[in-house]
């Protein structure tokens, strides 16, 4: 553990409900809107915690520990992901099977909570969700195991440190199949457009949305926040693999690495701004096609 | 050189599972033409030794027959018979998707026991041509459509050529040009036996025809 580290994670929780905002105003833009001020997630949170929470008769202490569990999941998470060169707070062999399963903790609690409430409607989203992560967690996992083969580490901050240009053009195609089906995974846990759209209001089509219809206050807040850090957690991997900009100097590395993450939200907004949600019968597709080519870069990289 | 046939490589399989996951023929077909102009890029740099003449010449026929004039007949034939556009399999896209895979580590396995490999450049070319005759043969027997049947047929003759350039090198020019004629012709008569099959019974649903069997 370093100054840099606490600094790192320190711009995490300050940054990334800013990433929301970026791909909503990507978005505004693409349809020809002004759009929300790119600060809207910080107003919507500061307006959730002066909030009361409203609990149902029906629902238990199940349904109000998910949301906190679910950030206290994301929060160790985030402890253990590298900001490009930059370690993470806490890094050991192993780690990134803790990364995984912080990420699954939180989906559980999401899921059993929205479970409690024992509306039908939420029970669908809750069985769209498992069904939908039980495929991408496989594909998220052999891209974690891709790379650590590739790095010869079993710590993340290990392996995103050793990333580099070289190993690019060394391994372009296994390396740039990686990033592809991490990006799948990425946009298909953080609920974004080609498999779940974060704004649709049309209850069929709702996965993720409808988990949290009946959180509110401070609770939504929480599930709000824990959702940006995790796309902020995933993206700062995936940074980490496609813009390895390491030349030692923490001045250079550190704007680079977020100026990365920036570009990735502009990336996601103009997807979500071209693609339409694909079909629930063609998401399954999508993530097994994932979890296929992450095998196929492990192959390459085995071999 | 190295790193860009690796890459083709890489390419000429994720194409191969493209085809086994695409559900639209047209895009089945797009993707049959990348695959020839693929394998053109790869005949131009898969011999150590540097460019020749003949594979130049090899080259251009590969990508001007397999990238353009293949497709061209097969999406006038599509148009013409009036098809939908549907691929109608009968194993399911996931499924196929990772049974390429299956195939592809079959492949590895076999190409580990053959004296092949000591040619290649790369030890995931044989491998991948073995895997994309296997896909071949899977789209004939898999899909429904007589089209895919055709297409099938391009993917295998794709996977031998793969295999050739690889492993053997030395194939007499003529055998290799009488190769892709005869792919041509066979393209050309399967397109006037699909147009014939459509006008005949309204559909190209190539396993109807069992039915005709007294």
């Amino acid at each position: 553990m370093n100054a840099q580290s606490i600094v790192y994670s320190a711009s995490a929780l300050l940054f990334s409900p800013l990433l929301l905002g970026v791909i909503n105003r990507v978005k505004a833009i693409f349809a020809g809107r002004t759009g929300q001020p790119l600060l809207q997630t910080y107003y919507d949170l500061s307006k959730l915690f002066r909030k009361g929470a409203v609990y149902s008769t029906t629902s238990s202490w199940v349904f109000r520990a998910g949301p906190t569990v679910g950030l206290a999941s994301v929060l160790v998470a985030l402890a253990i992901t590298p900001f490009g060169r930059v370690p993470a707070l806490l890094n050991f062999p192993g780690d990134l099977l803790l990364l995984a399963y912080a990420l699954g903790l939180m989906r559980f609690f999401t899921v059993i909570a929205a479970l409690d409430t024992g509306s039908a409607f939420e029970g669908m989203g809750a069985s769209r969700e498992v069904q939908f992560s039980a495929l991408a967690e496989p594909a998220f996992l052999l891209c974690l195991a891709a790379l650590a083969c590739k790095t010869q580490s079993l710590s993340l901050s290990t392996i995103i440190s050793r990333m580099n240009f070289g190993l690019w053009a060394k391994d372009g195609p296994a390396l740039a199949m990686i990033a592809v089906a991490f990006m799948a995974v990425l946009l298909a846990e953080n609920a974004r457009m080609p498999v779940d759209d974060p704004t649709t209001h049309l209850e069929l089509t709702m996965i993720h949305e409808v988990m949290v219809l009946d959180h509110s206050g401070p609770d939504f807040a929480f599930i709000l926040y824990s959702a940006s850090l995790k796309l902020w957690v995933m993206g700062a991997l995936l940074i980490g693999i496609i813009l390895p900009v390491r030349t030692g100097n923490i001045l250079l590395d550190f704007p680079a690495t977020l100026l990365g993450m920036i570009a990735l939200a502009l990336l996601i907004g103009v997807i979500e701004s071209v693609m339409a949600r694909l079909r629930l019968l063609r998401v399954p597709q999508l993530l097994v096609g994932a979890g296929v080519i992450a095998v196929i870069a492990l192959i390459l990289i085995l071999r | 050189m190295q790193q860009w046939l690796e890459l083709a490589t890489v390419l000429l399989f994720l194409s191969n599972l493209a085809m086994l996951g695409l559900s639209e023929l047209g895009a089945c077909v797009r993707t049959v033409a990348f695959q020839g102009i693929l394998l053109g890029f790869i005949t131009l740099i898969v011999r150590q030794e540097g460019l020749s003449v003949r594979l130049l010449i090899l080259s251009v026929m590969s990508i001007g027959l397999k990238g353009f004039v293949f497709p061209f007949l097969l999406l006038r034939s599509i148009r013409e018979a009036g098809v939908r556009r549907e691929v109608e399999p009968f194993v399911g896209y996931v499924t196929s998707v990772v049974g390429g895979l299956l195939m592809l580590a079959v492949s590895m396995w076999i190409s580990a026991r053959i004296p092949a490999t000591a040619t290649a450049m790369s030890s995931f070319q044989i491998p991948v041509a073995l895997s994309t005759i296997f896909t071949g043969l899977f789209l004939v027997v898999s899909r429904r459509k007589a089209l895919n049947q055709v297409i099938g047929y391009l993917v295998f003759e794709s996977g031998i050529y793969m295999f050739g350039i690889t492993a053997v090198g030395e194939i007499p020019f003529l055998i290799e040009l009488g190769v892709l004629l005869d792919v041509f012709v066979a393209v050309f008569v399967m397109g006037i036996a699909m147009n014939h099959i459509n006008r005949e019974f309204d559909h190209i649903d190539a396993d109807q025809l069992s039915s005709l069997k007294g």
